[in-house]
């Protein structure tokens, strides 16, 4: 069974024919070229496919294509602006909050989530929202401290800088 | 300005954090196929007959395979790197590694037929459609049943499924020693079987051009170049100059993607079969079934102490699980990589160690995180501390009497390693400090207040990396160099590509190695681009693993810029009208001595390429040199790592409630990302210690953690807070002092923890516990031994 969808996709609309099986990660990947969003597990765990869908985290494996139509997807591509990071981005870069950045998609899509719903989460916080994404590399130390830090400068505090890193 | 020893964010962070990495189930070629891979679902079967005539009429469909045809093309089987010898001097039993079955399958996960269609839908659906007629046989999992007589037999090459038999060490000066201790601790133990799970699943595009003869394989490999040669001349018999390997952005690796795998050969056969290109990418549920795993040991160990608690000599014998193949480097992981580290950190004057290499019906195992050592060190550490329980003594007293003094480097092991530098006594002491160690009863009286046991634990570790020289590790069986090469190209305007062998899987090569050419050349490091991962662009390249690509990597990298450097020199004095003598090359510049005449490094590259007025007698134009650097020994990390823990006397719930790491890599180029590779080892060793453990059914063979549902991968609210500081003693013989700091999170962490969940289940009478702590064992545990509390 094929079905076109219509959707829009980091704010521009766009229309692709699925099959009725078609994943929505799939159709982002394959089809619409937003490789961005990656497939880490089969069974719904590792959360390196998540993107928000009308503004909620959601892991793009778990949807089918056909129920996003008439959706609005932003994805790991549509969180910069141009060039410029977004602060939660750039507090990942700060800590050094990714190593092999597989995880990192979903980590930042996640923090997003977060955020939105928890402008100054803990320590612990953190930690317990992020039992849907696994980090192979990092042991999220840093991933925690990047999510505290960007939740800072989204509530407009400067960056707390922990590293004392410099620009590269 | 100096970049080394400082925190440089990454260079490769913001094209993953755009979304913009190419790993290589991103890329897509024109034409492109996709394959499905058929496995066993039995441990172990007989084929009598696969029917793929109803898949290959079914929609979509381009081609099903199976191993008879790729037999029957002359693919050769899997080759593995490393041959032990046994006790006898005999060969190891090395049994063919067929890329798919052929008349039997041996574990759950191996494959059987490929299917290759338009779409990978297509290909699944038509997988179902391929008809094997299996037999089943009996299986055998658990690598101590396998030795058994009577086992079922797992390879007709193998009687009684022994691989090797293998030693090292004095055994009639263990058994003397052991003879007249005052005190022999003893201990049995088990290191969990491990699954590495990197988050990006393998992958592989094969591609072949018809019009060239060449051959491209995209792969998720942390060594291309290594795969060029197994695949090519031992597998599919391309030569090298018509086989490129690429292996872009890799998303981990922790070992299990240095192998030469089955899906690699079979897309880059099929594509030249079918003249497509054909991919194939690994769902989570395949990795656990076809991924190498890691550790598997059974281990008894023997300690001897005279009266004053020196250690006398150390004994241990070990049973290694293999699987039911030898993947690429398997044999020299419970050998040469675990039994010369039984000295640790300490003076032990007689150490004997004998494995038994065993094949069972399960995937191949092989290097994983740190591969040998931590297997190595959590023996040492448990049988370490149980013999301080046993005493009576402060396990960290009982470690400072034995460690090797910082005066005595370099220091002889009688296990054939020869130490270069190290002050365990001081690491040991920073990491005390930073644990609060002193403070710590009045914590545990608190937490019993609370209804939690709290306990302490230390463990301490030497590590091995780079292995290396070639020579040597040629000597002890290795079918492969262990060196490195670089090429550092000076491009016209002074901007420069470096070319490594290494390959990043997540470790930051682009930064560090451009922080180490930035400060050596005086240039910025946007000027500097670092380029890997495919062999058509590098000279030729070892890999990454091991811990080896800043200390050999990045010496291949210093070894090349010093040739830079010294033909910039003739070219600048040459310019200069000066003697080469006097020319000084610093800050990007080479000047006369004592005077103020310089010429840029670009100034002078540029008249390597724009000849015009050049020493043509004496050079070749052009500013670009090739390095190869085979190290003269491993490095050798070491550290101390306390772990705090706090279990639930009600449910077994363990809360790391703190966690020290001391460590010493030698020089740090970037603290930032030496930081990072500590908090992901001991992520994966407290995994190891509380939750992972790769299970299968005994009966059955069937694998019972077969995805996340199953097997326990460590999350951010599993983990605390990382407290690290360094103690840094240079590596003498490689021109950075660099040591690697990739695995010495998860070579510590396991005993350390280990150590202190043993440490709070003290008072209830427990000695040792094995791995994983999971909160059912600890509950039952403390269940079976709450008496004693109670009447406390």
């Amino acid at each position: 069974m094929q079905k076109t969808v219509s959707l829009t996709v980091n704010g521009k609309p766009v229309s692709a024919t699925v099959e009725g099986r078609t994943l929505l990660v799939q159709l982002l990947r394959e089809q619409l070229g937003l490789t961005g969003t990656h497939v880490g597990c089969d069974t719904s765990q590792c959360g390196a496919c998540v993107v928000h869908v009308d503004g909620e985290a959601v892991k793009a494996c778990t949807l089918l294509a056909v129920q996003a139509d008439g959706h609005s997807v932003l994805t790991i591509e549509g969180v910069a602006t141009g060039d410029t990071l977004h602060p939660m981005q750039e507090a990942f870069r700060n800590n050094h909050a990714l190593q092999c950045g597989f995880c990192t998609p979903g980590m930042v899509m996640s923090a997003l989530d977060l955020v939105k719903n928890n402008p100054n989460p803990t320590e612990r916080e953190i930690r317990v929202y992020l039992e849907g994404n696994l980090c192979r590399c990092t042991g999220y130390h840093n991933i925690v401290l990047a999510i505290a830090e960007g939740a800072a400068v989204m509530r407009g505090e400067a960056p707390p800088n922990v590293h004392g890193v410099a620009a590269e | 300005m100096a970049t080394i020893g400082t925190p440089v964010r990454r260079r490769e962070d913001y094209r993953f954090l755009i979304g913009r990495g190419t790993y290589t189930d991103d890329i897509n070629r024109p034409g492109q196929l996709y394959a499905y891979i058929l496995r066993s679902p039995h441990a172990r079967a007989r084929i009598t007959e696969i029917d793929t005539a109803t898949a290959q009429a079914a929609p979509g469909v381009v081609a099903v395979y199976t191993g008879k045809d790729m037999a029957a093309d002359g693919v050769g089987g899997l080759p593995c790197g490393w041959q032990i010898h046994s006790k006898d001097g005999s060969p190891m039993a090395e049994p063919p590694h067929p890329v798919l079955a052929i008349d039997s399958v041996r574990h759950v996960g191996d494959p059987v037929a490929v299917v290759i269609a338009d779409t990978l839908a297509q290909a699944r659906d038509a997988g179902e459609l391929v008809s094997v007629d299996y037999v089943e046989e009996p299986a055998v999992v658990d690598p101590v049943e396998a030795l058994k007589p009577g086992a079922p037999q797992v390879r007709d090459e193998a009687p009684g499924n022994l691989c090797y038999d293998w030693h090292l060490g004095d055994l009639a000066a263990v058994d003397a020693a052991i003879g007249k201790a005052a005190r022999v601790v003893k201990l049995d133990l088990t290191n969990n079987r491990l699954v590495p799970n990197a988050m990006e699943p393998r992958a592989a595009i094969g591609e072949f051009n018809r019009a060239t003869g060449e051959y491209t394989l995209y792969t998720t490999s942390q060594n291309p170049h290594v795969i060029r040669l197994l695949m090519g001349a031992f597998v599919l018999h391309i030569p090298e100059a018509r086989l490129r390997v690429v292996a872009p952005d890799v998303g981990g690796g922790f070992g299990s993607k240095i192998y030469h795998y089955a899906e690699e050969a079979i897309v880059t056969w099929a594509a030249g079969k079918v003249n497509r290109p054909v991919k194939w990418t690994a769902e989570r549920s395949e990795s656990f079934m076809s991924d190498a795993h890691g550790r598997d040991h059974v281990t008894h160990v023997e300690l001897a102490l005279d009266g004053e608690a020196m250690f006398l000599a150390l004994k241990v014998s070990t049973i290694a699980n293999m699987g039911a193949y030898l993947s690429t480097f398997a044999p020299c992981i419970p050998t040469y990589l675990y039994g010369t580290l039984l000295a640790g950190t300490y003076t032990t004057p007689a150490i004997y160690v004998e494995t038994k290499a065993v094949f069972t019906h399960t995937v191949p195992v092989d290097a994983y995180r740190g591969a040998g050592r931590p297997e190595a060190t959590f023996l040492l550490e448990r049988i370490v501390d149980l013999a301080a329980d046993e005493i009576g003594i402060d396990p960290a007293e009982l470690r400072r009497r034995n460690f090797i003094p910082a005066t005595a480097f370099p220091y002889q092991t009688p296990v054939a390693l020869q130490y270069d530098s190290g002050d365990y006594g001081a690491t040991l002491e920073l990491a005390l400090k930073a644990a609060d160690y002193q403070g710590f009863e009045a914590r545990r009286r608190d937490a019993l207040a609370r209804g939690k046991l709290r306990g302490i634990g230390i463990a301490t570790y030497i590590e091995a990396c780079g292995i290396a020289p070639s020579a040597v590790v040629g000597s002890l069986g290795a079918r492969a160099g262990l060196f490195e090469s670089a090429a550092v190209r000076v491009h016209p305007t002074g901007s420069v590509s470096v070319l490594t062998g290494s390959h990043s899987h997540g470790q930051g090569h682009e930064t560090t190695f451009s922080q180490i050419v930035a400060d050596t050349l005086g240039i910025p490091m946007e000027s500097i681009e670092i380029v890997h991962g495919d062999t058509a662009k590098i000279p030729y390249g070892m890999g990454t693993y091991g811990s080896r690509s800043l200390a050999v990597g990045g010496t291949a990298i210093v070894k090349a810029m010093d040739k830079v450097i010294a033909k910039g020199r003739k070219i600048a004095a040459h310019l200069l009208e000066a003697a080469e003598a006097d020319v000084e090359f610093e800050d990007g510049k080479f000047t006369v001595a004592g005077t103020d005449r310089s010429k840029t490094l670009g100034e002078v590259a540029l008249t390597a390429y724009v000849p015009h007025n050049f020493p043509h007698d004496e050079l070749e134009p052009g500013l670009d040199e090739t390095a190869f650097y085979d190290p003269k020994n491993f490095t050798f990390p070491s550290g101390a790592h306390i772990a705090e823990v706090e279990i639930d006397l009600e449910t077994g719930q363990v809360a790391v409630v703190n966690f020290t790491a001391s460590d010493d890599f030698g020089r740090i180029i970037n603290p930032l990302i030496v930081e990072g590779q500590v908090h992901g080892g001991l992520a994966q060793g407290i995994g190891q210690a509380l939750l992972e453990g790769c299970v299968y059914d005994k009966a059955s063979g069937q694998l019972l953690t077969g995805s996340y549902n199953d097997y326990a991968m460590p999350r951010a609210d599993d983990l605390p807070a990382f407290t690290l500081s360094t103690n840094v003693t240079l590596c003498t013989h490689n021109p950075l002092g660099v040591k690697g700091c990739g695995e010495a999170g998860a070579i510590g962490a396991p005993a350390a923890i280990t150590n202190a969940l043993v440490d709070a289940l003290r008072p209830l009478g427990v000695h040792h516990l094995d791995m994983p702590a999971t909160p059912e064992k600890l509950w039952r545990l403390i269940q079976q031994h709450r008496t004693p509390l109670a009447a406390e």
